[in-house]
């Protein structure tokens, strides 16, 4: 097992450098100059200009780029952002927890519910609660993200006046009051995350244990007399969970995504509302590090997938 | 078995309409593969709603523009935001444009790109993945090394900075519209055939080895001939379903983008755009962002209904 985790992590460092390669091409062949705003501004003569993109190394060909930047980042150097002058770590530190904090919550939300409404829609297929779940998951996974927030906003901030419009994320918890603020502020985002999620999930865990609700080892622990709650709980539930806890770990990139689109509607300050910022901004290092984050957590979900199918499934085994 | 070999050779020369006329039975027309897949997705019943909606929708859009003929680009400050009513059975948009002319033009625009991307993605999957299936070796390591880094890239952060490097120069290229309906589409064809691939090259993988590609080979079927007309038909069902969810996927990500204002610029009325417009007047004009969005929704949805109905029909292995 732990040969199987070492040559997973080996075989992770190509595609990190792939990644990284292919992410510096698009900015490196890309039309624009980060020194577009000089450019554009009078006051700075062009040998000045000349200078500041020497002093850069903006004048270097790519692959020297390239190579100098991976090697700075591998040293934990990840630059400054062009428009704050912040260092790019920093940056995206201050902006972390905002986006973790909703993101795990949410996510946490959609397994909770998930789980349970799948199981119960399996053991009676096609019956009344079955059909409502179903329909409940396709509306969650078609709903487009951002359509669910402009819509919780217009019933319970514009309408009800119920829930704030705008995420403060400068709110810090101390007290009764302001922990019941933060509650408040918190539940659009989550829900319009949570059903998103919850929608695949549920389909995903019904399937699973649709596929093993006729399996021998079934009939065989209901055969021996346990009670049907032992059976679906301890026999088939965790059999039909292997799959779905793999899916969970994959699914954690896809959820930072839509973390971008609802940081953008609730004005959450998260590392979505970064990216996008910075990419209207063409701040080169802050776009590079965030999507390099993206992809790295790609690959740790990944690799993290398939250690834990591993470790949850005996009969997988690692050659 | 002996039962059965001793009718066929007492019998040599029934065929199917001359045991009819023996046995009096009326003949039944042959059941087909497409035709027993049609049945299994008529019992459907989500499925055929969605279908129904769905060709409702886009025979509107099609042809919605000629019989309802206000415009959608009429700019009228006297009419903005004004409630849905007999006029305008939509309201009108911040400007005083009809939204049902601009909901009808952004449909067009919006089940286009769907339909553009998912043709991009599924061709490029299907090469790539029959190619890597049927040649398997180092061709097959490579293209799938290829399509794993390309399952790794971070889809949604690297769309958003490709159409913001590139719209401008595409825009001088080829005009404000074309430009950027031809970037959106090539960008998310190109990061979305990765499934397609690999579930195209497992197909190939299996059914290279059975006998009737050893057949096809044995007769002297050139090897081109043997993957395109002996075995991609075979794996062309699980290839339908991802071909028709992944227009909705497209769909869907046109309008994040139009939503995060990287995608179509105003004067192209998409359905994620007009919603992209209509948020800061929410308050005042719900409808501006209900209906546009109402309608990606309602689109998507038929989508995958019928893509459930679909895996159904044609896969019927892998029910889920």
């Amino acid at each position: 097992m732990g040969l199987f985790i070492l040559r997973r992590l080996i075989i992770s460092v190509p595609t990190l450098l792939g990644i990284s390669l292919v992410i510096y091409m698009v900015l490196a062949l890309a039309p624009g100059d980060p020194l577009a705003q000089f450019a554009a501004d009078p006051s700075v003569p062009v040998e000045v200009r000349e200078n500041i993109r020497q002093a850069l190394g903006l004048n270097d060909p790519w692959y020297i780029r390239y190579f100098k930047w991976l090697s700075a980042l591998l040293r934990g150097d990840w630059g400054f952002s062009f428009a704050s002058r912040v260092p790019v770590l920093d940056l995206i530190g201050q902006r972390l927890p905002q986006t973790l904090q909703v993101l795990g919550l949410a996510y946490l939300l959609s397994i909770c519910l998930a789980i349970p409404i799948g199981v119960l829609s399996a053991l009676r297929p096609y019956s009344l609660f079955d059909n409502i779940a179903t329909t409940f998951a396709f509306i969650g996974f078609s709903l487009p993200t951002f359509f669910t927030g402009l819509v919780l906003i217009l019933i319970f901030s514009v309408n009800l006046r119920w829930l704030p419009f705008i995420y403060d994320s400068t709110l810090t918890v101390n007290s009764w009051e302001t922990f019941i603020r933060q509650i408040r502020q918190m539940i659009m985002p989550i829900t319009v995350l949570a059903l998103f999620q919850t929608g695949t999930l549920t389909r995903f865990v019904r399937a699973s244990m649709l596929d093993n609700l006729p399996a021998d080892y079934v009939r065989t622990a209901r055969s021996k007399g346990l009670n049907e709650r032992a059976v679906v709980l301890r026999h088939v539930l965790r059999n039909s969970l292997i799959p779905v806890v793999t899916l969970i770990a994959l699914g954690v990139p896809t959820i930072f995504t839509g973390a971008i689109v609802t940081e953008q509607i609730f004005r959450i300050n998260g590392i979505g509302e970064l990216l996008i910022r910075s990419i209207q901004n063409s701040d080169t290092p802050v776009i590079m590090a965030i999507t390099f984050i993206f992809a790295v957590l790609v690959v740790i979900a990944n690799l993290l997938a398939d250690v834990i199918y591993g470790l949850l499934d005996p009969r997988i085994r690692y050659s | 078995m002996t039962d059965a070999t001793t009718t066929a050779q007492s019998l040599p020369l029934e065929t199917p309409a001359s045991l009819a006329r023996q046995t009096g039975l009326k003949q039944r027309p042959p059941r087909t593969l497409w035709g027993d897949a049609w049945r299994r997705f008529r019992r459907h019943r989500m499925a055929m709603a969605g279908m129904t909606v769905l060709a409702f929708l886009v025979i509107a859009t099609l042809i919605g523009p000629l019989v309802y003929t206000e415009s959608p680009r009429r700019i009228d400050f006297s009419k903005s935001m004004l409630a849905p009513s007999s006029t305008n059975p939509f309201g009108t948009d911040d400007l005083g444009r009809d939204m049902l002319a601009r909901l009808l033009l952004g449909g067009r625009v919006s089940l286009a790109v769907g339909v553009s991307a998912m043709i991009i993605s599924i061709s490029l999957g299907t090469l790539i993945g029959s190619t890597a299936g049927f040649l398997g070796g180092r061709v097959d390591t490579i293209l799938m090394r290829l399509t794993d880094l390309f399952l790794a890239l971070p889809v949604v952060p690297l769309l958003l900075l490709l159409i913001f490097l590139f719209r401008d120069t595409l825009r001088r290229l080829m005009g404000p519209e074309m430009g950027i309906f031809w970037l959106i589409v090539c960008v998310i064809g190109v990061l979305n055939w990765m499934t397609v691939a690999r579930l195209v090259r497992g197909s190939f993988l299996s059914l290279k080895e059975k006998e009737f590609v050893e057949a096809a080979t044995m007769v002297g079927v050139r090897r081109l001939r043997i993957m395109f007309r002996h075995i991609l038909p075979n794996t062309l069902g699980p290839i339908i379903v991802a071909a028709t969810l992944s227009v909705g996927a497209a769909i869907i990500t046109e309008s994040v983008l139009s939503f995060l204002g990287l995608g179509f610029p105003p004067d192209v009325p998409t359905w994620g755009r007009l919603l992209y417009d209509g948020q800061n007047f929410m308050e005042f004009a719900p409808w501006m962002v209900l209906f546009p969005g109402f309608f990606i929704f309602l689109t998507v949805l038929c989508i995958n209904f019928m893509g459930d109905g679909l895996r159904d029909a044609l896969d019927p292995r892998q029910r889920g």
